[in-house]
């Protein structure tokens, strides 16, 4: 895998689950959504630091996030379902009627 | 005031009341049956046709948690019967697992105005008034599975029998239940280890008590709290190999008592293994003829799909193994549980036709009616609204002769069904479908049409093919007022929900909402259901201690 | 913030039952002061904001962007529902029975799509159900029995947070009366997690190989030798020594989450583990379950099922109920831009689903009804509030194993219940029907 490949996963979190309830237009909200997990390895690979900014792309579209170190495995990323992981997800259900919302192949590169 | 209607020269099947076939009129008011009409009344002209209180079903399962997982992991199920929408009238599908406004329509159409669903863990009552409530047209109830009930265990291990009383009045209070269910008695509670019970005196782990002694000790409860029905019971060993054995060890245990024992036709087996399988009902209409106190359903099986759905998770496991077809498994917290096996039952299959035979040698064996009534328990032994066709092999010998010689060849010697002349009479039917199980039920109001009976009536038109005959109900009356006419559902009300107010015998103890929240995993004050939750519903009363 | 319908003497309801996750926990206090929420007893951190925040973000009733009347969204939502060729009925996880019910008999008189959040939630999971079964139990069982339990791509830490203590991990059962000391939790993910730190044991394993990983479980479960060495990331002794375990626990249970469901393979993933689980039970007694969320998605399902025969993905275009994962699936219905007209009840589609489909709600009338302000109500052409499923509105919910329970309504508010306005639809939708006003009846679709 190119080292700007990655496994991206969407998924539950505590504070996207918390916040929501102030109103998706509530800044801690959308902080928790456009808020990627990479391992710190992978963050100063690409370049940047803890906080910087990155441009991730799915076959169906991209987003501008800022990245966190996280303990999470190399070549692994993780943002909480919101608009901004809603936009990388695709429509193909390969008719069983659910999306790849985990486990879906993005390109990373530092944005800025 | 209600609707007033007379039903003019039908001949009248009125066994509770003694008529067989006489021309007779009734006379409906406010949805009863009365002496005569107060004022200007419709008339229904019944000439050259028959009259019949509405159906009562004492077995199926047509709604329930365990009944709609059935429906829902069975979607090919649902493919080849569809019921499109009409005006008041909601779509649905069929077909052994129908949903529930096709079960209500469907119902409505044989003539079945009563049904009772047939096996239900207390903590999933709720669920299943809803779905009976979503259930049109006819009246049903439901009965509470107890039968490896781990508080009923726990008193019964303890000698404390004032509690089982105390507990099932609790149960059927808060939960608006109709009678007392038990299923396979102790095997269940095995199943949470993977095993079964192996006969009445095998004791189940932990609780130490044995099949025999739930069986005394709920039949005992059951009687001193004088509930309408006897208990029901889905006896140990179903569907095994001699387990006509276990069936007669345990109507020997319950002598004296009333006992319903449910598909008596998958308790009638013999033969030391599958490849022994053989029949025993003769041995066990043997026993049900000379002890009054035993009602049964035969659970007759019918050829085609059916949807095996029980409380005896064991038994459903080995159907799995057996079958290899798919198989849904929901073990219940403290209570009961669930097995469900999609099974197709089939002619040119041995056993499956053996299981024909047995179903029908029962009927026609067991001398009084009033003792043997009408199911296939929907859907284990195939849909309910194939009655019909198990009505006409009951009636007319030479059609069952021929069915006889279309199934598996080695049916023949293996059954008597050969010399078995017996052809039920139009009031033996209206016995078998109606009056029998409404008595066995304690519904004093429902399966007659004399003076205070609900105006439940159903209509036929004489036909020398009786599958026609009560495929075909000319008119179906509920509650006074006309649902069927030629064919069609022409009004959906709601039906009732009936359940029994038990007699107070005292609170629970004080100990026991402790316990409840240490073994469920709901509080205490969220498990009885809210009355006001059904908003169609009768009370019936409770008799005296037995 | 909105004003709150005042009730004079403060009050404390117990025995609530909270909608947020699946837990559906059933003991929670909730104190009301003056119509307002102002303290929660036993909820995790989810349910206690869902009860406190009960006044923020709430929506406001809204035609074309203009405030409006209830009565006259109403008459709007009518008007287009009635003359809708191909509508959707959509959401209906955070809401009770009664809407649940009414949605499905809308549907029924609209000719409608009807789908709900399984579809992008579990869905996958009940149709590997219908491929082969499961064998699954109520919480209390594992409470009261499990020895070993395995949560396999799922986040109970995060996603649904009283699980451990309620039933999977510490509480004390009639045979574990020691709670956590008698039970193992291993937890099976592509990455740690906070549950991570609940469990005894964690086996990492690579996105996207669950299919292969389950398969291999399999063959050693059936006493197969595997020439691999390593199968998704797991060294095959790995997998061995938790076949050991599966095979002599006394009651062992999986717990499985979108780890499985949406990710590559889908219901095949399920199908393999619950095969995995059905073989189990020829050595020991073995269980799985379903971590559902969204509250009262089960709810949903279990409606859906007993009035239609089928659990999502219904279509009553032809005037009876038809299912097909793909073809009647929400994501694909609205994919394939087929969707003439939307009714989104208590659920944020928009907000739940991939970007692309976005864009066709918006071309369509989209109708929502909704306690609160979402990414769906942001560019609805209809929004009509409503009382707040358990909180402002009760009726019949599930729990993530079946189990039924009474949302109550906890609080006044100044909005009718779901079901209040869903009925009101169907009402003028039948009138306009009946006066000639609907679309033509269906001739199907080709």
């Amino acid at each position: 895998m190119a080292e700007t490949q990655f496994i991206l996963i969407t998924g539950r979190s505590t504070k996207q689950g918390k916040t929501v309830h102030l109103g998706k237009q509530a800044q801690e909200y959308r902080d928790e959504i456009s808020t990627l997990q990479m391992n710190l390895k992978d963050i100063e690979a690409l370049g940047l630091q803890d906080g910087g900014q990155v441009k991730v792309a799915s076959k169906y579209g991209s987003m501008v996030v800022k990245v966190k170190k996280w303990d999470i495995p190399q070549g692994i990323i993780f943002i909480p379902y919101g608009e901004v992981s809603n936009a990388l997800i695709g429509s193909d259900t390969q008719a069983t009627g659910m999306p790849d919302s985990k486990g879906i192949k993005v390109e990373v590169e530092r944005y800025g | 005031m209600g609707r007033s209607l007379k039903i003019i020269g039908g001949e009248v099947y009125d066994p509770a009341n003694g008529i067989d076939g006489a021309i007779k009129e009734i006379c409906v008011e406010d949805g009863k049956v009365v002496q005569s009409c107060t004022g200007p009344a419709e008339v229904i002209d019944a000439t050259n046709l028959v009259v019949m209180p509405g159906g009562v079903d004492i077995h199926t399962h047509i709604g329930s948690p365990a009944v709609n997982a059935a429906r829902g992991f069975r979607p090919e199920d649902h493919r080849h019967v569809h019921f499109s929408k009409k005006p008041g009238l909601r779509s649905g599908v069929g077909s052994t697992v129908p949903s529930t406004f096709a079960t209500g329509y469907l119902y409505a159409q044989m003539g079945y105005t009563t049904v009772m669903e047939g096996a239900n863990a207390p903590i999933g009552v709720r669920h299943t008034h809803e779905e009976l409530i979503d259930t049109p047209i006819v009246d049903k109830g439901l009965y509470i599975e107890l039968g490896s009930n781990e508080f009923i265990l726990k008193f019964i291990k303890a000698g404390e029998m004032e509690k089982v009383k105390r507990y099932v009045a609790w149960l059927i209070r808060s939960l608006k239940a109709y009678g007392v269910k038990l299923v396979n008695p102790g095997g269940v509670e095995q199943w949470k280890y993977g095993k079964d019970v192996k006969n009445l005196d095998d004791k189940v782990h932990y609780f130490d008590v044995t099949p025999r002694q739930i069986l005394k000790a709920l039949a005992w409860a059951n009687e001193s709290l004088g509930l309408p029905h006897s208990i029901h019971l889905h006896a140990n060993s179903l569907g095994t190999p001699n387990n006509y054995l276990t069936t007669l060890d345990t109507m020997q245990t319950l002598e004296g008592s009333r006992l319903h024992v449910a598909h008596a036709q998958f308790h009638s087996y013999g033969g030391e293994n599958w490849g022994g399988f053989c029949s025993k009902a003769a041995e066990i209409a043997e026993y049900i003829n000379t002890h009054p106190n035993i009602t049964t359903d035969i659970g007759q099986i019918v050829f085609g799909d059916a949807t095996t759905i029980t409380a005896d998770g064991p038994w459903q496991y080995r159907l799995y193994k057996l079958s290899k077809n798919k198989w849904y498994n929901q073990d219940i917290e403290v209570e009961s549980g669930c097995g469900i096996v999609p099974y197709t039952y089939r002619e040119n299959n041995f056993v499956n036709s053996l299981q024909w035979a047995i179903g029908l040698e029962l009927f026609l064996l067991i001398r009084d009616p009033w003792q043997v009534f009408l199911s296939t328990d929907h859907p284990n032994g195939g849909p309910f609204y194939l009655y019909p066709w198990i009505i006409r092999l009951l009636m007319d010998k030479p059609f069952r002769d021929e069915m006889l010689k279309r199934v598996h060849k080695r049916v023949m010697p293996e059954t008597i069904l050969k010399a078995l002349d017996r052809e039920y009479t139009l009031y033996e039917i209206a016995i078998i479908s109606r009056a029998g199980p409404a008595r066995a039920l304690g519904l004093k109001h429902k399966g007659h049409l004399g003076v205070g009976a609900d105006a439940d009536i159903t209509i036929y038109s004489k036909d020398s093919d009786k599958e026609q005959m009560f495929e075909h109900p000319v008119y179906v009356i509920k509650a006074g007022e006309t649902v069927l006419r030629d064919g069609e559902i022409v009004h959906s009300p709601d039906g009732k929900t009936l359940f029994v107010v038990p007699p107070d015998v005292g609170e629970m103890d004080p100990t026991f909402k402790t316990e409840f929240e240490n073994y469920y995993t709901i509080r205490y004050q969220n498990f009885p259901i809210d009355i006001e939750d059904i908003p169609n519903r009768e009370a019936i009363p409770v008799g005296d201690p037995r | 913030m909105a004003e709150s319908v005042a009730v004079k003497e403060p009050y404390v309801m117990t025995g609530v039952v909270c909608p947020y996750c699946g837990v559906t926990c059933d003991d929670l206090e909730v104190r009301v002061e003056n119509g307002k929420i102002t303290d929660v007893k036993n909820a995790c951190v989810l349910g206690k904001d869902t009860f406190l925040h009960h006044l923020e973000g709430l929506s406001t009733p809204r035609l074309y962007g203009k405030p409006a009347t209830i009565d006259e969204c109403i008459d709007a939502a009518a008007g287009i529902l009635a003359k809708a060729k191909y509508p959707l009925i959509y959401g209906l996880d955070s809401t009770e029975l009664g809407a649940q019910r009414a949605s499905i008999e809308l549907a029924d008189l609209i000719g409608a799509n009807i789908d709900h959040t399984s579809s992008v939630c579990h869905a996958p999971s009940y149709q590997a159900v219908m491929t082969v079964g499961i064998p699954t139990c109520t919480s209390g069982e594992t409470k009261n029995r499990a020895d070993l339990v395995i949560f396999w791509g799922c986040n109970p830490a995060e996603a649904h947070p009283r699980h451990a203590t309620r039933y999977s991990v510490t509480p004390k059962g009639m045979f574990t009366p020691k709670g956590k000391k008698d039970r193992m939790v291993i937890q099976v993910d592509v990455r740690p997690t906070p549950t991570t730190r609940i469990a005894d044991a964690f086996i990492q394993m690579k996105p996207n190989s669950d299919y292969e990983v389950i398969s291999a479980l399999r063959a050693l479960v059936k006493g197969h030798e595997l020439e691999q060495t390593e199968i998704g990331g797991i060294a095959v002794d790995e997998l061995k020594a938790l076949v050991e375990k599966m095979k002599s626990c006394k009651f062992g249970i999986v717990y499985w989450g979108m780890g499985l469901t949406q990710t590559r393979g889908k219901y095949l993933n399920l199908v393999a583990l619950l095969k995995l689980a059905q073989d189990l039970n020829e050595f020991t007694k073995f269980s799985c379950a379903a971590m559902r969320g969204h509250g009262n998605v089960v709810g949903m399902a279990q409606v859906l099922t007993w009035q239609t025969g089928y659990p999502f993905h219904v279509n009553m275009s032809r005037g009876y109920p038809r299912f097909n994962p793909g073809e009647f699936s929400v994501v694909d219905l609205l994919a394939r831009k087929e969707v003439d007209a939307a009714l989104i009840v208590a659920g944020d589609a928009i907000g739940n689903f991939p970007g692309s489909l976005a864009e066709h709600l918006r071309s369509i009338p989209l109708i929502a009804i909704d306690p609160k302000e979402s990414d769906t109500t942001k560019v609805a052409d209809i929004v009509i509030p409503s009382a707040q499923g358990a909180i402002g509105a009760g009726g019949m919910a599930y729990r993530m194993d079946h189990i039924p329970l009474m949302f109550k309504k906890v609080v006044e508010s100044p909005y009718p219940s779901d079901r209040e306005i869903i009925d009101r639809i169907i009402a003028k939708v039948k009138a306009m029907k009946s006066r000639g006003n609907g679309a033509p009846a269906p001739a199907g679709r080709g």
